[in-house]
């Protein structure tokens, strides 16, 4: 195994406390031990789907298989900033495509943002579209990074972009 | 009944004293055992239901959608029992939509339709489903004539695509173990062989990845499906996604002919069909028996043939190395063996060798002598994986014990002879005397060695060639205790032929005729003498063998 | 005129000064349920609840009582697992976010109620995903009620112990469905199961019986305590008890969620009076009436029904769009579902060949792909869609079209089948011209 990331103590111990949480199979782990690892290193790479799977007794096969199937997960650094867009129907409707391009355009994001995120040329940017974020009355709606944005105009865009730049 | 090898599942078989039921199948009643899936279960009135990701021996997952039916259960009345038609029978409340069989099991009054219009209907949509994204290419497919993606959509399909969309993409001859690469285009996600993998060789190597029509078999980066039953995987992909790369694109599989045979890899004796075309065998594929290997074999045993068509096989008879005749062979082995004291003869032989075989070899050793011939045979260990392989890597101990060839320790007693000088005359059958431990050198003082077998013995005065598992008959005992048949699938090279005729004739030319003329004959002479054989005859023993009893076996 | 709502469970939601932390839950009469039910016999919790006829308000509206009632702890020797489905991603469905970001308190009482009901010890919440924050503040909700003894070992002295921790999705719809979420949550890819055999009642999480319900459901269980069962069925009508929220997007003035009695109000009053009518003075096109997956209702229908009348027997009435009350039975006898309560409004500049292009990629984008007919005929639909959409198509793709979504409903592993398929028929059917003009002209946006 390539060691690209270190394993702090600190980490450890998360990642230790939250399998107990799972008293009864440890496999169940498994989601939430990659979401610890993509907030620790930013994304999971190869290292980290044999990590945990060692860690919860699994083949890496199995920790893999969920990697790519749950769209949260990504195998490369997203942007320092990442905004995410709900593209569908009631957002739309209210202009999320629209939103999205705007954003695309005022950030330089190259790419289409519809499999995983687009990172601007900086690595500063990255945008994706994603499936209903559950606030469809209140559309466009962004996240960024952990924040969530309702009712964003292309002006309100524009005043996060600067916030958050 | 029991199933000899560890399956998860046997969905096919129902316990010993499981209760009938009455069930009603396209509008006749019939009896099956309760509780068994409905592909099962229609399969005893053959009634097929096509399938895909239904196996009987793997855990049910109901994803491929084929198998959909019509069912229904007896109408009720107020008091809860079965309100009863005009005949007698229950009436059936149709469920409005079709289920699948495979995961749906049999149940008083139950009715099933596998005809119906709707049933047709929805073969017919999960056909075209299954072939929007999969290559058109069937006549370049090394898995025509086999694929059930082709059988069931000339049955069921749809003759002209309504798709016109652009095909999903995905990985094209990906190499994910050392005998098998998958075309990831052609799966149609049944996981069978995930399935296979995990619960049956205790591999979880297999996985999806992607999702949704992305989704794609793959193996781990850097991960291989190396184990030593992954080309069971290929028998049971229901398309050509996954191929063997020994087999692959060789031969059409409908040009092969089939003989029903036995594995002699290692005692267990998985039971296999022998694949051939022309004097060549092209593959091995696991022939079912649940008393022995269900429907499995190892790789090792699958590809133990390449040695029957390795190119140094010895072929006519020769003699001090320059080719002769069997006439002349035979005489002069006759006339040198007389020559020796009954002490001063040994015998090496093979646990690899028929009964048969074994049978009339233990006849020429009375006619050198009896006792006083040593006569062993070369043991051959591995290791037991708890799955099929067994620990004992020749395929009939058994059966040479029981003939009185195996005499352990006595191998030993044969090395020393040999390199003292004491043994002067030595017969070796199919057996590598290096691998026996015997020397050129010590071979080279002896005054005489007599090889039988596939492979010239280079210190040997004599080589007779002999057939190899797949051109000849006989029957073998496998490591619990199963008396089963080998069957000829190709006629053996040349001159040679099969060991019991060579040890027949051997035994004539030395003056003892017997006259066994077939295999058969070999077989009831041997069950008239040994009780374990009693009552028996080789079309008895059939394709399936049958059950000796250990103890007799052993004594 | 607005019709007034009814707020049980949206009570504190949104008022001035509620806080999401327990001195603020419990100053407003919090756990004081808790504290009654820990007092009941389970059973007796049980048949109350079955007394109120509390539908699941999940998407499916099957009575939580009779759930319940498929375990009997007192038969069975595995343990009992409850899993809240806080999965909440059906598109036009926004009410669970609510409940959990401002009063995450009602829904662990809730939780710890219904496990206490049902002898459950341990139990899990299951958060989508991309509500980072919503998990924070339920793992903090958690924390407070552990220090106060509502959760953990020996809660409020009872000698009752329950655990309940907080599990994150990772932006899979497909973890909505409940035995994807099972799947999920014992940590693989969520694909659905067979039902035969694996029902959750009897073959769950780790092969236990298991409760999963949805997030207002839970919530509700309070209420039905608090009030008893009977007077709770009194809210609502027969067979559609309680309240309900509703959540209105898509072209009204006033988009948002509502909570109503459920079937106290009528399609068209909820666009019109309380909604405040169609954005911009234009006229009303479709309706969504429960999450994206339900059938899609058309301005200027007309629907034949049975309707029961006040003497209690049946008759044949006509009502139109507007007159739908907003009831689980009536929306399925005009043919869609009340669903996940998700209204989404389409006035009549919308092209209804760009919305269904909009959910058919949602659906192909969601679909888990362990099963034939939804994973090839999910994508394929969508491109049919899109094409249509561009103008690239021909009327008889728009044949094709149906006929695809009529070859995956009914014969799927999991009901994404037809939630992906009904848009499809229903929108194909209802605006057939439009889509067969647009086909081959493009869609005008
Ligand atoms: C495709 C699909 C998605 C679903 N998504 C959700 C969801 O996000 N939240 C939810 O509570 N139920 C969802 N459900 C319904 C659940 O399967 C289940 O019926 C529900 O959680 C039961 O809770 P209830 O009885 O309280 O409604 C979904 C069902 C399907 C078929
Ligand atoms: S490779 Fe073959 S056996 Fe494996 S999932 Fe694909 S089609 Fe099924
Ligand atoms: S287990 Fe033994 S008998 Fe069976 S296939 Fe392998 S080598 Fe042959
Ligand atoms: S219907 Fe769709 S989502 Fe459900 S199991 Fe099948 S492929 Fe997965
Ligand atoms: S559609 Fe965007 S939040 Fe629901
Ligand atoms: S064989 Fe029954 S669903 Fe595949």
């Amino acid at each position: 195994m390539s060691c690209e990331f270190k394993i702090s103590q600190e980490f450890e111990k998360k990642v230790d406390e939250t399998i107990t949480h799972y008293p009864v199979s440890k496999r169940s782990a498994s989601l939430p031990l990659l979401h610890l690892w993509q907030e620790e290193f930013g994304y999971v790479s190869n290292q980290g789907v044999e990590w945990i799977a060692a860690k919860l007794d699994l083949q890496p096969i199995n920790v893999f298989e969920l990697v790519t199937f749950y769209p949260m997960f990504r195998d490369k650094l997203a942007g320092k900033i990442q905004f995410r867009v709900c593209r569908t129907l009631s957002c739309a409707l209210a202009g999320g495509y629209e939103l999205f391009d705007h954003l695309k355009k005022s950030c330089q994001i190259e790419g289409d943002g519809h499999h995983g995120p687009a990172v601007s040329a900086d690595g500063k940017y990255s945008i994706e579209f994603v499936e209903c974020l559950a606030s469809c009355g209140t559309g466009p709606v962004l996240m960024i990074n952990d924040d969530f944005h309702e009712n964003v105009s292309n002006d309100k865009a524009n005043e996060l972009v600067k916030k958050y730049g | 009944m029991s199933c000899a090898c560890k399956n998860p599942f046997n969905h096919d078989i129902a316990t010993e004293n499981t209760p009938m039921v009455n069930v009603q199948i396209d509008g006749e009643w019939v009896q099956v055992p309760k509780g068994m899936n409905i592909v099962a279960a229609a399969e005893r009135f053959s009634k097929f239901i096509p399938h895909y990701c239904y196996h009987p021996k793997l855990s049910v997952v109901g994803n491929c959608r084929m198998c959909l039916i019509e069912m229904g259960t007896p109408k009720m009345d107020a008091n809860r029992q079965p309100i009863l038609a005009a005949d007698g029978k229950p009436e059936i409340a149709w469920m409005p939509r079709p289920q699948i069989g495979c995961a749906t099991q049999v149940s008083e009054g139950m009715g099933i339709r596998t005809e119906s219009p709707l049933v047709q209907e929805c073969r017919k949509g999960v056909m075209e489903f299954l072939l929007i994204n999969h290559p058109l290419d069937c006549p370049i497919c090394d898995q025509a004539g086999e694929c059930k993606l082709q059988e069931y959509s000339f049955e069921h399909g749809q003759s002209n695509s309504r798709f016109i969309e652009e095909k999903v993409t995905k990985p094209k001859n990906v190499d994910i173990g050392e005998r098998i690469v998958l075309d990831d285009e052609r799966c149609i996600m049944c996981s069978r062989c995930i399935r296979f993998s995990k619960e049956f060789a205790n591999d979880d190597v297999l996985g999806f990845t992607q999702r949704g029509s992305h989704t794609t078999l793959a193996v781990y980066p850097g991960k291989r499906l190396d184990n030593n039953y992954s080309l069971n995987t290929v028998d049971i992909c229901p398309v050509g996604a996954l191929t063997s790369k020994d087999f692959r694109f060789k031969m059409r599989v409908w040009f092969l002919k089939e003989t029903k045979s036995i594995c002699t890899g290692c005692a267990t004796g998985c039971n296999v069909l022998v694949g051939s075309r022309e004097n060549e065998v092209h593959r091995l594929t696991p022939r079912e028996n649940e008393e022995v290997n269900s429907l499995w074999m190892c790789d090792q045993g699958r590809l133990g043939f390449h040695e029957i068509h390795e190119d140094n096989r010895l072929t006519t008879p020769l003699i001090n190395g320059i080719k002769s005749d069997w006439s002349s062979a035979l005489t002069q082995i006759a006339q040198q063996l007389h020559g020796f004291k009954p002490e001063q003869i040994a015998i090496i032989a093979s646990a690899r060798m028929t009964n048969e075989e074994l049978f009339l070899l233990s006849g020429l050793r009375k006619a050198l002598g009896g006792e006083a011939v040593l006569c062993d045979v070369i043991e051959r260990l591995g290791q037991a994986d708890g799955i099929l392989r067994s620990a004992d890597l020749n395929p009939n101990s058994n059966g040479a014990k029981l003939l009185g060839i195996a005499n352990p320790g006595k191998l030993n007693e044969i090395r020393s002879g040999v390199s003292n000088g004491s043994i002067q005359a030595l017969l070796i059958f199919n057996e590598n005397a290096n691998e026996a431990g015997l020397s050129i050198e010590s071979l080279k003082k002896t005054a005489l060695v007599i090889n039988v077998g596939m492979r010239l013995n280079g210190a040997a005065h004599f080589n007779l060639p002999s057939s190899s598992f797949a051109e000849k008959r006989g029957t073998m005992i496998n490591g619990k205790g199963r008396l089963q048949r080998l069957n000829r699938a190709i006629a053996a090279p040349d001159q040679a032929r099969d060991d019991w005729e060579i040890i027949r004739d051997l035994k004539a030319a030395m003056g003892g005729g017997n006259g066994i003329h077939t295999v058969e004959e070999a077989f009831k002479a041997m069950a008239a003498v040994i009780p374990a054989f009693k009552d028996l005859t080789m079309s008895k023993v059939g394709d399936l063998g049958v059950e000796l009893t250990l103890s007799s076996v052993q004594s | 005129m607005a019709i007034a709502e009814t707020r049980l469970i949206f009570k504190h939601i949104d008022s001035p000064g509620y806080t999401n932390d327990i001195d603020c839950y419990i100053k407003n009469g919090g756990y004081t349920t808790l504290r009654k039910a820990i007092t009941m016999k389970t059973a007796e919790i049980i048949s109350e609840v079955k007394a109120s006829g509390l539908r699941g308000r999940g998407g499916a509206g099957f009575p939580t009582g009779v759930k319940w009632g498929f375990i009997d702890p007192s038969k069975n020797t595995k343990p009992v697992y409850l899993i809240c489905n806080a999965d909440e991603s059906e598109p036009g469905t926004f009410k669970d976010r609510q409940i959990i970001h401002k009063d995450p308190h009602q829904l662990i009482e809730g939780m710890i109620i219904s496990c206490f009901a049902n002898n459950v010890k341990l139990a899990y919440l299951y958060i989508r995903g991309e509500f980072p924050e919503g998990a924070k503040i339920l793992e903090r909700a958690c924390d407070e009620a552990r220090q106060k003894n509502l959760l953990g070992k020996n809660i409020l002295g009872t000698g009752y112990d329950l655990e309940i921790y907080i599990h994150r999705g990772a932006g899979a719809y497909i973890c909505g469905e409940e035995t994807g979420l099972i799947e999920s949550l014992e940590g693989k890819r969520a694909y659905p199961r067979i039902k035969p055999p694996y029902f959750p009642a009897v073959l769950g999480l780790y092969m236990c019986p298991t409760i999963v319900n949805n997030v207002e459901t839970l919530c509700n269980v309070i209420h039905i305590l608090q009030m008893g069962g009977a007077n709770f069925a009194k809210l609502g009508k027969p067979n559609n008890t309680g309240t309900r929220v509703l959540c209105v997007s898509g072209d009204v003035v006033k988009p948002g969620y509502y909570e109503f009695e459920v079937g106290a109000l009528t399609l068209g009053q909820l666009i019109y009076d309380v909604c405040g009518g169609i954005k911009n003075g234009k006229k009303l096109k479709a309706i969504i009436p429960g999450g994206s997956s339900a059938k899609v209702l058309k301005a200027g229908e007309r629907y034949k029904i049975k309707q029961k009348q006040a003497d209690g027997t049946m008759a044949d009435v006509e009502i139109a769009l507007e007159d739908i009350p907003m009831d689980f039975d009536t929306m399925a006898a005009v043919g869609s579902m009340a669903g996940s309560g998700g209204v989404i409004v389409m006035d009549e500049t919308r092209s209804m060949p760009d919305c269904l292009a909009n959910i058919s990629e949602f659906y192909a984008h969601e679909s888990c792909g362990q099963c034939t007919p939804c994973r090839e005929g999910s994508l394929w639909m969508k491109k049919i869609t899109s094409r249509i959409r561009d103008g690239k198509a021909s009327v008889e793709d728009v044949g094709v079209l149906k006929n695809v979504a009529d070859n995956i409903a009914g014969r799927t592993i999991c009901a994404f089948g037809e939630a992906c398929s009904w848009p499809v028929q229903s929108f194909v059917t209802k605006f057939k011209e439009e889509f067969e003009t647009v086909a081959g002209n493009g869609a005008k946006k």
